[in-house]
């Protein structure tokens, strides 16, 4: 220990860096991002923060707290909780087929995966309320079990599993193509099933993966707006997401109530970028994909 | 798209071929028949309907919904904000990616994942902040009005929302690129007496254009199709603030749904030009790797 103290001591001070920098540029790129990043994206976000900040903290707490709001937020979340499951297990099933077998239109498929990044929101959702509408193709088929998805919570669920399909393929397709071939032959020839092979040394190397996509899917959905508000019914306490809340909060002019709720949507954004930054970082450890 | 990897079909086949990695045809079978309806289901269907719809009442419908005035104001507002919002974003974009990818700083990688932060804010979110900020509650509101400047309920709000939402495109696409081709090549043009834009031209875009023109894409296609963020600071006000989402929606809400879909069918398309772009350049940029192997 104190030799390694010694050896940092005597070590010549390192060069300041900007004398190792060849590339011109520097000063004026970064100054230029910085001025921009300020301007359109972080000054505008803080002015939530300060406006929902000037509220007295008991009224703050009345406005997120209020129950029509308190069951926005078990809608949101809830379904997106369970659109991003959903989009999981059947987006390792897609990714799966798209990097281990030949079929017809495979090129086709892996396409249109991303159709949820290009289709506006609004598209899809008029689209999807087409479809699930009880004279719609599924709404139809679906109709005398009983069963009616437009204008329900289940409505909400349809749209978010749409806009989060790509997340979860995006995210699996490239590790699932660099997993090593070796593992797998290493584990069968030492006798163990397929089955045995996918649940103790695939899916733990696809974990962080599979996570990252679950939590990236599960963000989007979130705070999903466009997709959603023409198939839910918007029915108060029933079928109103949050982020229709802070629309509703704004036509009625109440500016201070949409943005508490707002900032409440927003730190749980931050909340989740974090989470989304460690399985990432997770992931490429696991992978050992250096980044 | 890392080099020495196989890809597509070549890949598969040999997963396929080794008995180590394959399925019983049974697995396989089972696995692509709930993967693909899954697929057709939640992805093929929704297209579909769109341009089904569209077409229920005839061409004749269709074309009428295109040409009336109000269809045509929105196209036009809608390419407007994509010709003033995607260049933006794209000249920072590359300047973001040269600062980021050619130098080492502290807080490189907060400023990386602070250029991301619009992706994961509601859009609702991205249009209400614009209306703090210059609508006449907001903190510059009373200002604007004084000086008659309007900004929200006016095109100027649609295009600040549409590139907030859009500000990631192009950075984060060239940041990883960029930080994966090293400085090497740029250091010794420089070296050679190079001024800085002149290595910018010559060295760093032509080894950056696909990966460029893939964030431009995706950034446009966000840019026409936003809706909830537009949604917020456009007012409505048909024929003047109005962009294609937003004229879909109030025609739909009019129960006008054969012109609703007409409208929408569009933006369809050009979500499929988008996606037959994006795959073109991804083969393309495969094919690059390759011949550099």
């Amino acid at each position: 220990m104190t030799a390694a103290t010694v050896a940092t001591l005597t070590s010549p001070p390192s060069l300041p860096r900007i004398a190792r920098r060849v590339l011109p540029g520097f000063g004026l790129t970064l100054g230029l991002t910085l001025v921009y990043l300020s301007l359109v994206v972080l000054i505008p976000l803080s002015a939530v923060f300060i406006k929902a900040g000037s509220l007295p903290w008991g009224e703050l707490w009345n406005i997120v707290s209020a129950p029509r709001v308190v069951a926005s937020y078990q809608l949101t979340f809830g379904a997106s909780l369970l659109a991003a499951a959903i989009n999981t297990v059947f987006g390792f099933m897609l990714a799966w087929s798209l990097v281990r077998y030949n079929f017809p239109g495979k090129r086709l498929v892996d396409a249109l995966v991303d159709l949820p990044f290009a289709l506006p929101t609004a598209v899809a959702g008029i689209a999807l309320a087409a479809l699930y509408s009880s004279n719609g193709w599924i709404g139809s088929l679906l109709a005398p079990l009983g069963l009616k998805v437009a204008f329900t919570p289940l409505g909400v669920l349809v749209a978010l599993v749409f806009i989060g399909v790509p997340f979860v393929v995006r995210t699996v397709q490239p590790v699932l193509e660099e997993l090593e071939v070796e593992l797998e032959e290493a584990a069968a020839s030492l006798g163990a099933q397929r089955g045995q092979v996918f649940l103790r040394v695939l899916l733990p190397l696809l974990l962080p993966a599979l996570m990252t996509g679950f939590a990236l899917a599960f963000a989007r959905a979130v705070g999903e707006y466009g997709s959603v508000i023409f198939i839910a019914g918007n029915i108060p306490m029933v079928s109103e997401i949050t982020p229709l809340i802070i629309i509703t909060k704004l036509e009625q002019y109440d500016f201070q109530g949409a943005t508490a709720v707002a900032g409440v949507m927003l730190i749980f954004s931050f909340a989740m970028l974090l989470v989304i930054n460690l399985l990432q970082a997770w992931s490429a450890k696991r992978t050992g994909r250096g980044r | 798209m890392s080099a020495g990897v196989l890809h597509g079909r070549a890949l598969a086949r040999r997963f396929e071929a080794n008995p180590a990695t394959r399925e019983p045809i049974w697995m396989k079978r089972l696995i692509l028949m709930i993967a693909l309806t899954f697929f057709v289901l939640f992805l093929v269907l929704p297209l579909v309907a769109v341009f089904s719809e569209a077409l229920r009442k005839g061409w004749l419908v269709y074309l009428a919904a295109l040409v009336e005035p109000d269809a045509l104001a929105s196209i036009r507002l809608t390419v407007l904000v994509a010709v003033i919002a995607v260049p933006l974003n794209l000249v920072f974009g590359v300047i973001a990616a040269w600062a980021i990818a050619k130098f080492d700083f502290r807080g490189k990688r907060l400023l990386t994942t602070l250029i991301d932060l619009p992706f994961s804010v509601s859009p609702v979110v991205a249009g209400l902040i614009f209306l703090l900020l210059f609508g006449a509650q907001g903190w510059f509101g009373t200002w604007l009005f004084e000086h008659d400047i309007k900004i929200v309920f006016a095109v100027p709000g649609i295009v600040l929302a549409t590139v907030f939402v859009t500000f990631p495109f192009v950075a984060r696409e060239l940041i990883p690129l960029m930080e994966a081709q090293g400085r090497d090549e740029e250091e010794a043009a420089t070296v050679l007496g190079a001024s800085g834009f002149q290595t910018f031209r010559r060295v760093t875009l032509p080894s950056i254009q696909w990966g460029l023109l893939y964030g431009v894409i995706l950034c446009n296609a966000r840019a026409m199709g936003e809706f909830g963020a537009v949604s917020v600071v456009s007012g409505h006000i048909r024929g003047a603030t109005n962009t294609m989402p937003l004229h879909v929606e109030i025609l739909y809400n009019e129960y006008n749904f054969a012109a609703a879909f007409a409208v929408a069918s569009l933006l369809a398309m050009l979500a499929l030009v988008t996606l037959a772009l994006k795959t073109f350049i991804e083969w393309r940029a495969g094919r690059v790797v390759t011949v550099d192997d």
